[in-house]
């Protein structure tokens, strides 16, 4: 943490410049065009220089004025909740939306400091069993229900 | 006279639409439901209306954005509840409720203040729903004249001032509202047929859906940061008695009523606006007119009764620039662009004549949901305050799976609900940069629009950039941005705004 005084601001810069470079290497190959007869790439190239611009001035405010550190942890909540939205994706198509749910209540609860494992388990039953009904039959959404094998 | 009768006649027919059984029932699920999410800390109408956005492709579109609305003002209902009985604001724009509405229940008045609060709403609902009748047809009548010169301006004074009345770094903000530009190209050129930033996959020919940047940005981020947070809330269990207010505490409470209605219908229209900013204005104008501002902060009645009634106000407002000109002054109204063009309806200026029945009908159930959320508000608010005690470790499962399923059922496919793994962990990074994630959505519901409205713009004026301000409507906007941005910068200025916003 040497020379970087606001870590908000100096990483802020660098994600702005990274989006706005890819910005424009993505779009290197859209045709331009000229501003009378826009082509595809002539809108996301300007987009992407004025993102560079931002990023390089904020990334500049970050080494000179002073700020706050940033805070990143825990970790345990961002990882569990994202895996267990991931996870529900992945079992979802094949073994239907009850089993998801159950995974998806189980998994996600861990992320808490006050978890009970009996607790996430009576809770993702109850929720399975309400969306089945609300949105299953309820609102009568097309998504498989039961894992795909048995039907 | 004829103003009048037009007016008349118009909101006749809003009550024809508005008044149908269906109607009335998706209205009250709405304000229901709103107050709900209202009432409970760490989930808000965003992240409630991208819920629920992929369920009501199968209503009709006037019951879906009756609905949708309700949501949005049962919220502000739901959050002063919160915030006068646990301190802590269920909706972001009942922060400075807090000040005041809790100082009261702990004096005993909790009862008062929530009266006060759900009055206050409720003059304000009726007068917000009669100005956007009044004013929205003048209103799309002028911008039926505009070329895409002028939209695309009226679009760079849209985004400028949402984020100069917004808190936080301007020039953060500014870049969000690029970066959610950029998101909006991704998929399929309408002039070229080129496929932009899709990387070869199909699903993202047609673009990132809406429902998965607001899911993942708002709700998911949202959960992770509340969960990174470990201390516990205090929630005021004493039975909530005595709601009728004396006619000297009527009497103090109206005049600071009917400001916050007005100041909450004046700023909710402008771009950046809404509840939120309402509710602060509001505020520190009743404070600074107060012949004794020493009893702020230790529950003056005023304090809940001015913003209170502003949020509503301006929440209803911020309908007037969305129904209009098609451009939405802050990310809930976004979100209601996005649930107006999955029914296939362009929001713009053409709503108001091409779909008479869905805007007065919407209109009209913004006052007959008014109506609902007094009644549930005030005699059912013991329910709320159980709801209350409801722990977050039960709560957040089951607000993931509801965003799951919604997103899940948007295609049938579960790309769309990796992608918002994707946005959950962008957002949560923003948050941590402090970079707000509203001008971001703003700008991607914008990006296509801009885009199209730019290249229309030069290709009639052959290339020459200098139409934006040698056209009249055009020019004047693009300078009042300017002069907008030039304020913020200038550095006295800009130090007041940092400390009417600390000072909250």
């Amino acid at each position: 943490m040497s020379f970087i005084k606001n870590p908000k601001d100096f990483w802020a810069g660098m994600l702005y410049m990274a989006f706005g470079l890819a910005a424009i290497l993505i779009a290197y190959n859209y045709p331009v065009g000229t501003a009378g007869r826009m082509g595809p790439g002539y809108f996301p190239r300007i987009l992407g220089a004025i993102m560079i611009g931002i990023g390089v001035i904020l990334a500049l405010r970050g080494v000179r004025v002073a700020g706050a550190r940033i805070a990143w942890r825990p970790l345990k909540p961002l990882v569990i909740v994202l895996a267990s939205i991931a996870l529900f994706a992945l079992v979802a198509p094949y073994f239907g939306m009850v089993a998801a749910t159950v995974v998806l209540v189980v998994v996600a609860s861990t992320a808490s400091h006050e978890f009970r494992w009996k607790e996430a388990i009576i809770a993702s039953v109850l929720l399975a069993a309400f969306a089945v009904a609300a949105f299953g039959y309820g609102l009568n959404l097309q998504l498989p229900l039961w894992p795909a094998f048995l039907g | 006279m004829e103003f009048l009768t037009t007016l008349v006649h118009n909101l006749g027919i809003g009550f024809g639409e508005a008044l149908s059984l269906t109607n009335l029932l998706y209205c009250f699920f709405g304000v229901l439901l709103g107050t709900l999410i209202g009432v409970l800390p760490g989930i808000g109408p965003l992240p409630t209306i991208a819920m629920l956005l992929p369920i009501t492709y199968a209503l009709p579109p006037v019951s879906a954005l009756i609905m949708l609305a309700g949501i949005y003002y049962g919220a502000q209902y739901g959050g002063s509840t919160t915030a006068i009985l646990v301190n802590l604001p269920g909706e972001s724009s009942s922060v400075v409720t807090c000040l005041d509405g809790y100082q009261m229940a702990r004096q005993g008045r909790a009862g008062k203040a929530l009266s006060v609060a759900a009055i206050g709403s409720f003059i304000a609902g009726c007068f917000a729903t009669l100005m956007i009748a009044a004013f929205a047809p003048p209103l799309a009548e002028v911008a039926l004249k505009f070329g895409p010169a002028e939209y695309f301006s009226l679009m760079v004074l849209g985004l400028i001032a949402a984020v100069v009345l917004a808190s936080g770094s301007l020039l953060k903000a500014i870049g969000m509202i690029v970066l959610g530009l950029l998101l909006g190209i991704v998929g399929t050129d309408v002039n070229s047929g080129l496929q932009r930033y899709s990387f070869g996959i199909p699903e993202l020919s047609d673009g990132i859906g809406f429902v998965t940047v607001a899911m993942g940005l708002f709700a998911y981020a949202e959960i992770i940061i509340n969960l990174q947070q470990t201390e516990k809330r205090e929630v005021f269990t004493e039975k909530v008695t005595g709601l009728l207010l004396t006619w000297a505490e009527f009497k103090q409470a109206l005049p600071a009523i009917l400001r916050g209605t007005g100041l909450g219908s004046v700023l909710g229209i402008l771009p950046g606006g809404g509840a939120l900013l309402s509710a602060f204005a509001s505020y520190t104008v009743e404070k600074k007119i107060a012949k004794d501002p020493s009893r702020f902060g230790k529950g003056a009645i005023e304090g809940v009764a001015g913003p209170e009634s502003a949020n509503n106000a301006g929440s209803q407002a911020s309908f007037i620039p969305m129904l209009t000109l098609g451009i939405p002054p802050n990310a809930v109204m976004a979100l209601m662009v996005g649930a107006m063009t999955i029914h296939s309806i362009q929001p713009g200026p053409q709503v108001m004549t091409s779909n008479p029945e869905l805007f007065w009908g919407l209109i009209v159930s913004m006052w007959i949901g008014n109506v609902m959320l007094v009644v549930l508000n005030l005699p059912l608010i013991g329910i709320w305050v159980k709801l209350l005690m409801v722990p977050y470790r039960l709560l957040y499962p089951a607000i993931l799976l509801f965003c799951c399923i919604g997103t899940y059922s948007i295609n049938n496919n579960v790309f769309d609900v990796y992608m918002t793994v994707v946005f959950g962990l962008l957002g949560w990074v923003f948050v941590k940069l402090e970079c707000e994630p509203a001008p971001l959505l703003l700008g991607f519901i914008l990006g296509p629009m801009m885009e199209e409205n730019l290249r229309r713009a030069l290709l009639l004026s052959r290339g020459d950039p200098t139409v934006f301000v040698t056209r009249p409507i055009s020019g004047v906007m693009l300078a009042m941005a300017a002069i907008l941005l030039l304020i913020i910068v200038a550095p006295n200025i800009r130090k007041r705004r940092e400390e009417a916003f600390q000072e909250q």
